[in-house]
C-alpha cells in the first residue's frame, strides 16, 4: 500500500514540475451559479398546498469553465433546472451540457464549433443570444466563420440550428439558420480618412431559415430569406445610425399565417458634449417575427431580436409596467436628454447636479382591412408613414439626482405612465393603465465605508390593482456585507381582502467575485424583462438564495 | 503511516497548484467591441503604458452599477495623478440602449474610456454573472484581482489595491 502511494507521489511531482506547455501557459477561468427558491404556503397571496403542487424548491444552477491556450480556446456550460424556479418555462426541467465549443482566432480569422452566440447589426434579423435571469437561450448550434482581410472589412458567415430548452435537433424538428454579414469601416479602410472628423461605416447581411413545409393545408415557404442593411454615420459630436431589414412571406403562428413581407425600421440620432447629450430614435415593425418553427408561439427560437427602444427601468414600482415589442406591428419614438449642471454654479453646487429627461410612445400600425387579416391572405396592407391612434406605451420621465456633500446624496425620479394592459399583458378587456410614479433615493454614508440607502416610491393608478407604496432600508459595509428590509404595499387595491404587504428580509456577503445572498419573504406577481423578452413572475413567498461566483 | 502519505500528497499537490496558480498568467481574452464613435476596438488593445487597469461592467438598467461609475469618475483625475490607473467602463447594453449610451455618459461627464459590448461577448468570455463586475489588471494585462456588487465606499478598498499594483504609498 506504502508502495503505491510513493509512486503515485513521485509520478505525481514528476508530472507537474515538467507540466506540458499546453497546462503551464494555458488559462482556465469560469464561473457558477446557483438561485435556490423554497417556498411556503401563504394563504393571503392565494398561495395554497395545491398551487405550489409539490414542488416545494426551485433550483436553477449553472457552471461554465473555459479553457485558452495562445490562439485557441474551448468551454462548456453545465446547466441544471430541477426543478425550475417558479415562473420559468416548465420545458426548462432538465439538465445537462446545452453549450459546448472550440474556436481558433487570428488577427484575419476566426473559426467557432458548437454553440455560440451572434448579431448582425442591431439584431433585427438576427441575434443569438442567453439571458440567465429570463431562462432565456437561443445559441446556435452549428460554424460560424468570421475573415479580416483587410483593415475595416468585417465578413462573417455562420449556419446551425437553435437551441430549444432541451430537445435535440433531429431532421425536421424545427428549421435550420444560416446568415452572412459583411461590414465596411470606410476609415480604418482608406489610410488617409484614419483621423478623419467623418466616420462611415456601412453593413449588409442575409439570412435565410430553412423549414419543411408538412402543412396538409398551405403551401408554406420552405425557404424564408431575411435581408437588412444599415449605416453609421459620425460627424464629430452627430452621430446617426439606421438599418432597414425585410423578411419575405413568412406564414405563421405568431401572425396569424398571413402571407406578407415582415419590414423592420430602426433610427437613431444623437448629438453630445461634455456635460450634455441628447438622442432621438425612432422604429417602426410590421410582421417581423422570424422564429425557427412557425409553429411556435411563445418566447423561444427568435432569429431576429427587435429591441423596444423605450427607458428601462431600475426601481421596482417604475419597473412594474415594462414593455415588450410587438412584433406583428408597433411604431415608436423615443427621446433622451442628460445634462449635468456644472460644479461650482448656484443649482449646480459643489459637486455638480444631474438631470436626465426620457420620453416615450409606442402606437400600433394602420391596417386596412382588405383580408380581415385572414390566415392564408396577405392579411392587410399598411400605410408604411402612417401612425394607428391606438397607443400600446408612453413613458415621460424625469430624474435628479445630487451630491450635496461627502455624506449626503440624493436620486429622485417622477414617471407618467400609459400602458395598454390588454395588448401588453394579455389581459381580457381591462382599461389602460394610466399612473403616476414618484421616488427618492437618499443615501447617507456615515463613515467612509458604512452607509444606509432609503428607498421611499409611490404609484398611483386607479386601474388595474391600483395604487402601490414601497419602501426600503438598505445597511452596507463595503465591499463585503449588505442588510435589506424593504416593503410593497398594494394599498390601493379595489379588492380590500387583496391589499397586501410584500415585505423582505434580505442579507448578503461579497468576496471578490463570490456573492452569497438571503432573501426571505414576499415576491409580488409582475413581469420581468431584461432586453426585448419578458418573463410572467407568479406571487411567491419563501426564502431564495443566490450563490455565484467567477474565477 | 498510510495516513501520513495521504496528508502529504495533499499537502504537496495543493502547494503545487497554488505555485500554479501564480505563476499562471490570466490575461483578457480578445473580444471585439464597439466604441461610442462607432469604430470597432479589439479587447487586445487595452492597455496602459505598464500601469494598472480597471475594467468595470455595466449597463443603462443598473443602477448600483452607475453610483460605481459616478464614484470612480470623482476620483479619477487624483488617481491618474497618483498612480497613473486608466479606466475602461465596458457597457452590456443591447440594440434597446446602445444609443442612450453616449448621451448618459457625456451627461455624466464621465472622463474614461467607454466601451460597448451589445451582445455580450466580453461579458461572457470573462465570467461576468452580475455587474457591476469589476476588473483589476496590472500593468501587463494580467487579472490581478476581480469583485462583483458595488456599496458606498468600496472604490476606496479598489483603490488601496491600485496603489499596491502601483507602488504608490
Amino acid at each position: 500500500m506504502r508502495k503505491i502511494y510513493i509512486i503515485i507521489l513521485v509520478s505525481l511531482i514528476g508530472y507537474t514540475t515538467q507540466a506540458q506547455d499546453f497546462i503551464k501557459n494555458a488559462t482556465i477561468n469560469g464561473s457558477f451559479q446557483v438561485d435556490g427558491q423554497f417556498y411556503q404556503v401563504d394563504d393571503a397571496l392565494g398561495i395554497t398546498d395545491s398551487v405550489i403542487g409539490g414542488k416545494r424548491i426551485g433550483l436553477n444552477g449553472f457552471g461554465k469553465i473555459t479553457y485558452s491556450y495562445g490562439n485557441f480556446s474551448a468551454g462548456m456550460r453545465y446547466e441544471a433546472f430541477l426543478s425550475p424556479i417558479s415562473g420559468f418555462d416548465s420545458r426548462q426541467e432538465g439538465s445537462g451540457f446545452p453549450n459546448i465549443w472550440a474556436s481558433y482566432h487570428t488577427d484575419m480569422i476566426d473559426v467557432t464549433v458548437g454553440d455560440f452566440y451572434e448579431q448582425f447589426g442591431n439584431g433585427l434579423i438576427l441575434r443569438s443570444y442567453e439571458e440567465w435571469t429570463l431562462g432565456y437561450d437561443n445559441a446556435l448550434n452549428g460554424m460560424r466563420l468570421v475573415l479580416r482581410p483587410m483593415p475595416g472589412i468585417t465578413i462573417k458567415g455562420l449556419y446551425g440550428s437553435q437551441r430549444f430548452f432541451w430537445t435535440k435537433f433531429e431532421r425536421d424538428s424545427r428549421g435550420i439558420v444560416r446568415g452572412l454579414d459583411a461590414e465596411v469601416d470606410f476609415n480604418s479602410l482608406v489610410k488617409k480618412w484614419e483621423s478623419s472628423k467623418v466616420r462611415v461605416i456601412v453593413g449588409a447581411s442575409g439570412v435565410s431559415k430553412y423549414q419543411r413545409d408538412t402543412d396538409p393545408l398551405y403551401n408554406l415557404p420552405e425557404n424564408v430569406g431575411a435581408f437588412a442593411g444599415r449605416v453609421n454615420l459620425n460627424v464629430g459630436k452627430l452621430g446617426f445610425m439606421t438599418e432597414y431589414g425585410n423578411k419575405i412571406n413568412d406564414p405563421s403562428a405568431t401572425n396569424g399565417f398571413i402571407y406578407q413581407d415582415g419590414k423592420a425600421l430602426l433610427s437613431s440620432l444623437s448629438y453630445s458634449q461634455r456635460g450634455f447629450g441628447v438622442s432621438l430614435q425612432m422604429k417602426r415593425v410590421q410582421n417581423m417575427s422570424f422564429k425557427s418553427d412557425r409553429g411556435i408561439s411563445s418566447n423561444a427560437l427568435d432569429i431576429n431580436f427587435l429591441p423596444p427602444i423605450n427607458r428601462t427601468h431600475a426601481y421596482s414600482l417604475t419597473a412594474k409596467y415594462p414593455y415588450a415589442t410587438q412584433p406583428n406591428g408597433e411604431m415608436g419614438v423615443q427621446f433622451q436628454m442628460n445634462y449635468k449642471i456644472p460644479k461650482g454654479s448656484k443649482l449646480g453646487g459643489k459637486y455638480g447636479t444631474g438631470i436626465a429627461v426620457n420620453f416615450s410612445q409606442v402606437n400600433d400600425i394602420v391596417r386596412d382591412t382588405i383580408d380581415k387579416g385572414e390566415p392564408g391572405t396577405l392579411g392587410y396592407s399598411s400605410d408604411f408613414f402612417k401612425v394607428s391612434d391606438a397607443i400600446f406605451f408612453r413613458d415621460f420621465n424625469i430624474d435628479i439626482d445630487k451630491k450635496f456633500n461627502a455624506k449626503w446624496k440624493a436620486v429622485v425620479q417622477y414617471m407618467n405612465l400609459y400602458y395598454d394592459i390588454v395588448t401588453l399583458q394579455g389581459h381580457p378587456k381591462e382599461d389602460a393603465v394610466k399612473a403616476h410614479i414618484a421616488l427618492a433615493d437618499v443615501t447617507w454614508s456615515f463613515r467612509s465605508d458604512k452607509s444606509v440607502r432609503f428607498e421611499l416610491q409611490n404609484l398611483w393608478t386607479k386601474q388595474d390593482k391600483g395604487n402601490w407604496a414601497a419602501a426600503l432600508v438598505e445597511y452596507t459595509i463595503a465591499p463585503t456585507w449588505f442588510f435589506t428590509l424593504a416593503d410593497q404595499y398594494n394599498y390601493g387595491n379595489k379588492d380590500k381582502e387583496a391589499r397586501n404587504h410584500y415585505y423582505i428580509i434580505s442579507a448578503g456577503y461579497i468576496k471578490d467575485a463570490s456573492r452569497i445572498a438571503l432573501t426571505y419573504g414576499r415576491q409580488s406577481e409582475g413581469v420581468l424583462c431584461v432586453g426585448g423578452v419578458c418573463r410572467q413572475v407568479p406571487a411567491a413567498s419563501g426564502l431564495t438564495v443566490t450563490i455565484t461566483t467567477s474565477f | 503511516m498510510k495516513k501520513l502519505f495521504i496528508v502529504l500528497t495533499l499537502s504537496l499537490l495543493t502547494v503545487l497548484s497554488f505555485a500554479q496558480e501564480q505563476k499562471s498568467i490570466s490575461k483578457i481574452p480578445a473580444v471585439a467591441l464597439k466604441t461610442l464613435d462607432g469604430k470597432n476596438f479589439n479587447t487586445n488593445q487595452i492597455s496602459n503604458d505598464g500601469k494598472p487597469i480597471i475594467l468595470s461592467f455595466w449597463a443603462l438598467w443598473c443602477k448600483p452599477c452607475q453610483k460605481e461609475l459616478d464614484a470612480f469618475n470623482e476620483h479619477y483625475a487624483d488617481w491618474q495623478k497618483e498612480t497613473g490607473v486608466k479606466i475602461y467602463a465596458v457597457s452590456i447594453d443591447d440594440s434597446r440602449s446602445t444609443a442612450k449610451v453616449l448621451p448618459l455618459v457625456d451627461g455624466k461627464s464621465w472622463e474614461f474610456e467607454v466601451l460597448l459590448d451589445p451582445n455580450s461577448d466580453f461579458k461572457r468570455a470573462m465570467n461576468v454573472n452580475m455587474i457591476p463586475h469589476t476588473f483589476l489588471l496590472d500593468g501587463k494585462g494580467n487579472i490581478v484581482s476581480q469583485h462583483t456588487s458595488y456599496f458606498e465606499g468600496s472604490e476606496l478598498d479598489l483603490y488601496e489595491e491600485i496603489k499596491k499594483l502601483a507602488g504608490v504609498k
